[in-house]
């Protein structure tokens, strides 16, 4: 691409990332609608677009499109209808700096690994403004519980990232998966679980979906959005999902490492995380959801020890063995 | 965490992992017709000719939702200086689905077999009044009734079939009428089969039975069955008893009318 325009390749490269920010999550959407419908004994959507229901999502969106967007009497207007896309719009941030092997990334920059932490946690932002700007009390409580969910996990997850990055001796993604070797997937064991317990509960995905948690509080701070800026919101949930799935394939599986890595790196890191995905949707159905208290005390009082254990496992590692 | 939370947490990973992979318990309906249990009460179908209008289905129905409406019809004297007869003639036959509770007492109550459960079960309406059917419709879901299930081996023989080995009554001209009118209902539905008999001693239970029942009868020949038989089963063909009553107090037998009393003279 360097022959092309500076203006032209930057064009390229964001088309490219709103193509994957538009198909991957539609992608995983689908995939839950079958596998949880399978691991229910169920069939799941059978008849949109023909072939065991592949287009659901397209109806979907469809449908969203076509129903009134509402905004309530006495809602914060400007903060409510910009809620979602400050919910949407960092993990589009946060998927261009993703790389899937050395040389497809949207951007390549220097320090990913900072920016892509810091990106996801604004996400949570949007959550709030539009829990706040409701004028709703259940929206309110699941606003703040979304908040305390993000302070509470905020921390481990960042602890187990550090780790990594101790152990690669970089903060570049594209860096630590090209240091990465399989012992990782040992000594970095505790580390990639506290960051999957911990990605689960910022996507606010079941057993973490306390701010959700519609047989409490109807559905926490998107009670109020109909339409399309509702789907918004459903759409990065999704987004999330694949960016993490993605960053954990990048950072403890080894990305895009595995046979014809030269060519098909890409496909590797793409199937990769789609396996964390699977597993994503594998535990919402598996696991009921936590109580709020169970919730904090599973961060503070064994994720938080874990992140430190596996900190301090990789610095022995790295000054033993460098 | 708490004893046996990490047990309970792979227990329910392996029990979602282990349905992933077998089949669905979802029924393809519209696509896939479902399977049906034999006996299914689905709606109630009705052969018109069996009809004789009754009405004991309309009296006995729960929440009346059987609609019977019928007149009289004067048929001419069928031999010379007899008399004319009076016949029903069916005029409406209606069944409020939006009322029936498919407790099937009608099927029950019915003497002639009109009634029957059909397994047809895809009669929805976008109104309840439409739910409201006339007797074409419920002729129309004869088609769907299922034959009978078979006897069980060693019963004793059907009704039908043991009314059609009967030997006729009186006059042939009465018998042959009575036979008419029984051939259209048997033409309706297939008539049912008997299983094959598993040992050979079951066979004879059907006359110990009969025995034991009708003690007076016990001393009855071989050359009467067919008397014994209406002496039996007299409510079932009221309508013929009568007539043969008739015809038998015209000729002056009496043996046709009381079977039973000439078989103890005969035994004296």
């Amino acid at each position: 691409m360097s022959d092309l325009s500076p203006w032209l390749e930057v064009v390229l490269r964001a088309v490219a990332v709103l193509a994957a920010f538009l198909v991957l999550p539609l992608l995983v959407g689908q995939t839950e609608h079958k596998v949880m419908a399978h691991m229910q004994g169920r069939l799941g959507p059978m008849y949109a677009g023909g072939f065991h229901g592949w287009a659901q999502l397209v109806a979907d969106g469809v449908k969203f499109v076509q129903k009134e967007d509402i905004t309530p009497a006495r809602a914060d207007r400007w903060v409510f209808r910009l809620a979602p896309f400050v919910a949407l719009i960092p993990y589009l941030v946060a998927l261009a700096v993703i790389p899937l092997s050395p040389r497809v990334v949207g951007a390549d920059v220097d320090a990913s690994v900072v920016l892509v932490l810091a990106v996801i946690g604004v996400g949570i932002i949007g959550t709030l403004m539009a829990g706040w700007a409701s004028a709703n009390k259940y929206s309110l409580l699941g606003a703040m519980r979304a908040a305390a969910q993000l302070v509470s996990y905020e921390l481990p997850m960042v602890l187990a990232v550090a780790s990594v990055a101790l152990a690669a001796g970089t903060l570049s993604l594209v860096g630590i998966a090209e240091a990465w070797n399989p012992w990782w997937l040992v000594w970095q064991l505790p580390g990639a679980v506290v960051f999957l317990v911990a990605a689960l509960a910022e996507l606010q995905r079941p057993p973490f979906d306390m701010p959700l948690a519609d047989s409490e509080i109807v559905f926490g701070a998107f009670t109020e959005y109909t339409g399309l800026r509702f789907a918004f919101f459903l759409l990065a949930e999704y987004a999330g999902i694949v960016v993490m799935s993605l960053l954990f394939a990048v950072l403890y599986l080894g990305g895009w490492s595995g046979p014809l890595e030269e060519w098909l790196g890409w496909l590797w890191t793409l199937l990769k995380g789609f396996l964390v995905a699977v597993v994503v949707i594998w535990l919402r159905v598996s696991w009921p959801r936590m109580r709020e208290d169970q919730l904090q005390r599973l961060a503070w009082m064994w994720l938080v020890p874990m992140a430190l254990f596996q900190l301090a496992l990789t610095a022995v590692g790295v000054v033993v063995h460098p | 965490m708490a004893d046996g939370m990490l047990p309970g947490l792979v227990k329910g990973l392996a029990t979602t992992a282990r349905s992933l992979t077998r089949h669905t318990h979802t029924a393809e309906y519209p696509d896939v017709s479902p399977a049906l249990p034999p006996r299914s009460r689905g709606v109630i179908a009705l052969t018109e000719e069996n009809c004789t209008s009754c009405m004991l289905c309309a009296r006995e129905c729960p929440d009346w939702c059987i609609y019977i409406d019928s007149h009289k019809e004067e048929l001419p004297p069928t031999t010379p200086g007899g008399r004319a007869r009076q016949r029903n003639v069916l005029d409406r036959f209606a069944i409020d689905f939006s009322l029936c509770m498919y407790c099937g007492i009608c099927i029950e109550v019915c003497p002639f077999d009109a009634l029957h459960w059909s397994p047809e079960f895809e009669y929805a309406e976008l109104d309840i009044r439409d739910l409201l059917h006339e007797k074409d419709r419920l002729g129309a879901w004869m088609a769907t009734v299922p034959a009978p299930p078979a006897l069980d081996p060693g019963s004793a023989d059907p009704a039908e079939v043991t009314a059609a080995a009967k030997p006729p009554r009186g006059s042939a001209g009465v018998a042959g009428a009575a036979g008419g009118t029984r051939g259209a209902g048997a033409a309706a539905r297939p008539a049912r089969v008997r299983r094959e008999a598993t040992s050979a001693t079951a066979v004879p239970a059907p006359e110990a039975e009969q025995t034991r029942v009708m003690p007076a009868a016990a001393g009855r020949t071989a050359s009467q069955p067919a008397a014994e038989q209406s002496a039996l089963l007299p409510p079932a063909d009221g309508a013929q008893a009568e007539e043969a009553a008739d015809q038998a107090s015209a000729q002056g037998d009496s043996t046709q009318v009381l079977p039973t009393v000439s078989t103890d003279e005969e035994r004296e």
